[in-house]
């Protein structure tokens, strides 16, 4: 909840007023300048989106992930509270994990770090990047990048998580035999 | 007058070293994660070495080494770029396909072939 729909969720819904903002703000040499007053907005509204996007990437891999790859005990039948291996053990759901997870778990640590150098770039130059067009093109780039892989992930780990929800609970099981 | 104006306002007033520097780093961590990826998938005596916390596994070393191989790239070229203009188109050209291929080698059915 917290890392999906409150860090992820927040994050995404912050990327449509920020992709049209830095665009506004850097797009051309020949439109007119923003104020200080919008461009300062406008770092403060990047360092926020940087801020949620690693919590959402550190929290989905050191809170939600832990519970997601715990072992099951051996001679375990009910596998609810053991998402990798209930997608594991069904041929229908096995591309979940092997295809879904696999990837989603990789791609989205391109969200932060291209968000970074966005904000890094941005606050660095300011509206003195519509006159490098090179890096304009860059920071655009990788700030589309920056909302694709962290939707990617958003849309895989939905639908993961409506195939095999993680339910969490007082212990993670490392192994088959002992639990932390 | 607002030719004067406009020149200055065109002229870029600082070089883009720093710029190139923070691109080109954030394509290198891109790519660094991808290949640190496809290796502890492939090597299996690499997982627990690369398993900082357990119960995340391989992927805490993963992307601990990948944000440290970021973190000195950008220090480096900081450090050797800040004043500096740069050929950008190349760093561009060099960060996209850097930042590609990271794409390209986390696609599970990419990397399994490898």
């Amino acid at each position: 909840m917290i890392h999906g729909l409150g860090f992820g969720g927040l994050y995404l819904l912050a990327f449509s007023g920020v992709l049209v903002d830095l665009y506004r703000c850097t797009a051309s040499s020949n439109s007119s300048p923003s104020s200080p007053a919008h461009a300062r907005f406008l770092k403060a509204y990047l360092i926020v989106m940087v801020v949620l996007a690693w919590l959402a990437v550190l929290t989905g891999a050191y809170v939600v992930y832990p519970w997601y790859r715990a072992a099951a005990p051996h001679g375990t039948v009910d596998l609810s509270l053991y998402p990798q291996r209930l997608l594991m053990a069904s041929p229908t759901t096995i591309g979940w994990h092997s295809l879904g997870m696999e990837w989603k778990e990789h791609v989205a640590w391109l969200a932060p770090i291209s968000i970074t150098m966005v904000a890094a770039v941005f606050i660095r130059y300011g509206s003195d990047l519509r006159n490098h067009l090179q890096l304009r093109r860059a920071v655009l780039g990788f700030a589309w990048v920056a909302f694709l892989a962290a939707g990617l992930a958003g849309f895989l780990g939905a639908m993961i998580d409506k195939q095999a929800p993680v339910k969490g609970g007082a212990t993670i099981q490392l192994t088959q035999g002992g639990e932390r | 007058m607002n030719m004067v104006g406009d020149a200055l306002q065109n002229t870029p007033s600082l070089p883009n070293g720093s710029g190139a520097a923070a691109i080109l780093a954030a394509g290198t961590g891109a790519f660094a994660l991808a290949v640190l990826a496809v290796a502890a998938d492939k090597w299996t005596q690499l997982k627990p070495a690369l398993s900082f916390y357990k119960p995340t596994g391989p992927l805490s070393g993963v992307t601990t080494m990948a944000i440290v191989a970021w973190l000195v790239t950008w220090a480096l070229l900081e450090w050797r770029w800040r004043t500096r203009t740069v050929a950008m188109a190349r760093v561009n050209a060099f960060a996209f396909v850097l930042l590609l291929l990271s794409i390209l080698l986390t696609f599970p059915p990419i990397a399994d072939l490898l």
